[in-house]
């Protein structure tokens, strides 16, 4: 990505401009604690149970919110009765859309102004009554006590209907919402230059991101002034989207989220819950929490879209792709929600070829609006795109590996004028993690495994991907303070959603001022204390935040070395800052620790401020990755085993190995989610309804689910153009192929394809079966 | 799956079969309950033949690490809620509230349960072990230190529940195998996927804890 490119994790949110930072550091060429696997800073609070989520905060006075949310995917609200559930017990407060609080109060899905509570209810789970209560058991009683008069319409939640002449309209209007085409090159003609062209439709389910901690919020007016709890990706969005909702200054909102328990790209932004609470709060004048139920966050929060992809592709016999052609479809829900978002764009840019045409339909149904769900419509592409090539290769005889390698990219050909990549580490990731993985040797071994007459077939897999982001960008503002002893205080806005930011950062900081990491106090995620900082998304936080910190650390250790100049009474730019003191370079003899500066001492504390340097013009920065996998799948029972997995991940500097390989093992889990468990069931015939709305019905990978071994190999590619740390996202591309990658091997053990994701022990079953009758 | 399954059949406290038999016996104190004649006032919880309509509180003795409280509760409300929003310990976390994802882990008399599904007024005088307890004053206890050192976690959430789960684990078995681990934690989730670190913390902790 460009700087220039519109990126969902800003969507919606103001982002202000900040300055160019005066100066820019050379690159690490060697680094002493950057890099090294440092137990996270805030592993205590975490395993002690004494770091406080949102979910934990316990305030004086403080009472319970509950929603009601409509149970049918399309209806309209004819009348509302809270009489019963007025006079129960502990009911402080109800709001629906007749109450005065709620009236003028407007919620936006992407550009679409909606009111707060819509008389026209098009999902199921959309927002009719809030209450506030003295326990959260009363609140959920006082909820459902609330008579509601519903006129049931008829729905569409089958988008592979929805754009039926027959099909109820979701919106009023048609429900095909919006038509993306893209193509370069000469389509025609690269099928023609083809010596093999295949075409498969596949499909990806729809994915819920169900993080840990439910959604939710705590909020507390001091009469005017709105503090809110959130369990939130980014502060910031929270108080921009709080204010405009309620019509506030941004000073009068202040939002916290120094914990959450995992988003996934579902808490990027608040939810009309956080408004609800708000009001609440205000109405009832007590703090309110508002958690929402496990049940709630599979109906409103968010999803990754479903997904049905036609793909034609065309190779010549050495391996040359010739031309792509890509039609996809997917659901945004009952709001404009970005169904189809990104789900071509490993298909335009992931392997050279000259002949590309795409079209994406984003289409109206009455469920839940989508959300950005980690690499948004990539683990959707990879799943069509990776197959492709296989089953290509296949076809032309060559090794998987190898024609993928035939086929790399040293320039963004999706983008306007093909700007080059800083660094295409894909050929390492295939070359080296093929090596590591005994890529060739297994084959061997499995085709032998597989010749003998057993139940038990054995197959690997390989999946590769770039993510169209992970390069972060401005704007940024990171402060740093030298307290008087030579202890630090890092504050940056940006939240830590469990990838270990506050860890990484803390080493940046260490690395520059020569300090240990654990004197670094950290300060972060206040919209009141800390600077502004895009929500925690889009694999961009290590670089937009790191190259940030390491400008701060600069800015802190150019005022100490002005003031060490006043002290020592040389020049400035004859002083170097060696580990806690500053040189004169005339003879190193003249020196001045840091702790011991006048200056500092009768101040007390110095601070640097760093701003976030702009992306390098006209060059690309973007992560690259390969996944292998093996499993075993039993044929006689359809279940599939995943024995081992190996990501190869080009994301430029390793900041720190733990949390860097700990990313690439969740991200393969999540992968294996997607390919294997993972799937909303909506009731197309009957009711519309979500049938499975909790983790017994939707089913995660476990702790018995999960590859055997797991293995990181980083390919640490020296990137002095990307930013000043050489560090890219890591977060997305980590779940990108991991799918794709499982159905090739799959394909392998068995020899079917399985063009529909999830891949469950039933459709081996269906499939072989299939096969075996011809 | 289902042979680590048949496996853990065996294994008393692990498997979500045997956490619902448990329960059973509290969901029908609440269905009993619910036919009764009103009774108004606090009684102790525990008394023999007191059948009690649902919004009566009770007065619930409980014995948290180590320390008794008294609280007086609804019968309906689950030691998860007693713990979090009452007594304002809030290690134990809420994740599903319905014996899905094991956030809520605690120890009852060393057997990890699910607090969600366990009603206070079941607990009454039992050993209730919470992540809070695990802690030597303010130095982690083994199993939390293994967490600490092989990054078992990410956002940290249904990481009191894991540590519980194998807490509860190598109460029963010092030295568990690959598999046992595995089937130990099996009633946890962890949507940050940081399953492999978990197993290694797991096997750190058998050793932390015997030297």
């Amino acid at each position: 990505m460009t700087t220039k490119d519109k990126i969902y994790y800003r969507e919606g949110l103001p982002v202000p401009e900040t300055p160019d930072p005066e100066n820019s550091p050379e690159f690490w060429r060697q680094t002493d604690v950057v890099g090294k696997p440092l137990p996270r800073v805030d592993a205590y609070e975490r395993v002690s149970g004494t770091a406080v989520y949102p979910s934990d905060i316990l305030l004086p006075n403080m009472i319970y919110g509950a929603m009601l949310r409509s149970p049918h995917p399309n209806a309209k609200v004819k009348g509302i009765d809270t009489s019963a559930a007025e006079k129960m017990d502990g009911v402080r407060a109800i709001i629906t859309g007749q109450s005065a609080e709620a009236k003028n109060v407007k919620w936006k899905y992407r550009d679409q102004q909606v009111p707060l509570f819509a008389s026209h209810c098009r999902f199921e789970g959309e927002a009719v009554a809030a209450v506030a209560a003295d326990t959260r058991y009363q609140a959920a009683d006082a909820a459902r006590a609330i008579k509601v008069d519903y006129e049931i319409l008829d729905f569409a939640v089958d988008y592979e209907h929805a754009l039926d002449a027959s099909a109820a309209k979701v919106g009023g209007k048609g429900n095909l919402l919006n038509e993306e085409r893209y193509g370069r090159g000469d389509l025609d003609k690269g099928f023609a230059e083809a010596d093999v062209v295949l075409e498969e439709t596949y499909r990806t389910p729809c994915e819920l991101h169900t993080p840990m901690e439910p959604h939710g919020c705590v909020a507390n007016w001091e009469r005017d002034r709105l503090t809110v709890w959130e369990s939130s990706q980014g502060v910031y969005a929270v108080q921009s989207r709080i204010a405009e909702a309620l019509d506030l200054p941004l000073s009068k909102v202040r939002a916290v989220g120094h914990y959450m328990g995992g988003g996934f790209g579902s808490k990027l932004w608040p939810g009309k819950y956080t408004v609800l609470c708000c009001l609440l709060a205000k109405k009832t004048a007590r703090p309110v929490k508002m958690m929402l139920s496990r049940e709630e966050t599979y109906l409103c929060v968010g999803n990754r879209p479903a997904s049905t992809m036609r793909i034609k592709a065309g190779v010549k016999k050495d391996g040359t792709l010739t031309a792509l052609e890509f039609d996809c479809s997917g659901p945004s829900g009952a709001y404009p929600a970005g169904g189809v978002q990104l789900v071509d764009w490993l298909v335009r840019d992931l392997y050279r070829c000259a002949n590309v045409r795409t079209s994406s339909k984003d289409i109206l149904i009455n469920a839940g609006p989508a959300r950005p769900f980690r690499a948004p419509g990539h683990p959707q592409g990879a799943w069509a795109l990776e197959q492709m090539v296989d089953a290509l290769a296949e076809k032309i005889d060559m090794d998987p590996v190898a024609l993928r390698l035939k086929n790399i990219p040293l320039e963004s050909q999706a983008r306007e004028g093909a700007p080059p990549y800083t660094t295409t580490g894909l050929r390492q990731c295939l070359e080296r993690g093929a090596e590591q993985f005994d890529w060739r040797e297994s084959i061997k071994r499995i085709n032998g495994h597989n010749g003998r007459d057993n139940h038990l077939k054995r197959g690997i897999g390989v999946g590769a991907c770039l993510w169209i982001a992970g390069d972060g960008g401005p704007p940024s503002t990171v402060i740093i303070k030298l307290y008087k002893d030579g202890s630090v205080n890092l504050n940056m806005g940006a939240s830590d959603i469990g990838t270990g930011t506050k860890t990484v950062m803390a080493q940046v900081a260490a690395e520059e001022l020569g300090v240990h990491p654990s004197v670094i106090q950290i300060e972060h995620a206040d919209t009141a204390t800390t600077q502004f900082a895009t929500p925690s998304g889009g694999s961009k936080t290590v670089p937009t935040e790191a190259p940030t910190v390491r400008n701060a650390a600069i800015s802190l250790k150019q005022a100490l070395i002005t003031m060490a100049a006043e002290d020592l009474k040389v020049d400035r730019d004859e002083l170097n800052y060696i580990g806690d003191e500053i040189v004169w370079s005339g003879d190193d003899s003249k020196k001045i620790r840091i702790t011991e500066l006048s200056t500092l001492q009768k101040r007390g504390e110095v601070i640097g401020v760093g701003y976030r340097g702009p992306n390098p013009e006209d060059k690309v920065v973007n992560p690259f990755a390969a996944q292998f996998c093996e499993l075993e799948v039993n044929t006689l029972s359809g279940e599939i085993r995943i024995l081992r997995f190996l990501g190869a991940h080009d994301s430029g500097r390793v900041l720190n190995r733990l949390t860097f390989d700990n990313q690439v093992y969740g991200g393969i889990v999540m992968g294996v989610g997607l390919g294997l468990t993972e799937n909303r069931q909506l009731d197309e015939n009957q009711t519309g309804k979500l049938c499975n709305r909790n983790w017994h019905d939707y089913k995660l990978p476990t702790a018995l689910d999960v590859p055997l071994v797991m293995s990181s190999l980083p390919i640490e590619l020296d990137d002095p153009e990307s930013n000043n740390t050489g560090a890219k996202g890591l977060g997305e591309p980590v779940t990108i192929p991991t799918a794709a990658a499982i159905a090739n091997a799959l394909y392998m053990a068995t020899g079917v394809r399985f063009t529909r994701a999830p891949v469950t022990p039933m459709a081996v079953i269906r499939e072989l079966s299939k096969k075996e009758k011809g | 799956m289902s042979k680590d399954d048949q496996d853990n059949r065996h294994c008393e406290g692990y498997t979500r079969r045997g956490f619902i038999q448990f329960i059973g016996v509290g969901a029908g104190v609440v269905g009993a309950s619910l036919i009764s004649q009103p009774f108004n006032g606090p009684v102790l919880a525990n008394e023999d033949d007191q059948v009690l309509p649902a919004a009566s509180m009770v007065k619930v003795r409980l014995k948290i690490n180590g320390n008794r409280y008294e609280v007086l509760a609804e019968p309906r409300w689950s030691l998860l809620y007693v713990l979090r929003e009452i007594i304002g310990q809030t290690g134990t976390k809420l994740g599903c509230d319905r014996g899905e994802c094991g956030a809520c882990t605690v120890l009852i008399d060393d057997l990890p349960r699910y607090a969600c599904l366990t009603l206070a007024v079941e607990v009454e005088n039992r050993e209730i072990t919470t992540v809070e307890g695990l802690m030597n004053g303010e130095e982690l206890g083994p199993v939390q230190t293994a967490f600490a050192e092989n990054d078992a976690f990410q956002c940290g959430y249904c990481t009191p529940g894991q540590v519980m789960a194998v807490e509860g684990l190598l109460r029963k078995v010092e030295s568990p195998s690959a598999d046992e681990i595995r089937s130990g934690c099996s009633g946890n989730l962890c949507r940050c996927g940081a399953y492999q670190n978990i197993f290694a913390a797991a096997d750190q902790a058998a050793r932390l804890k015997k030297s």
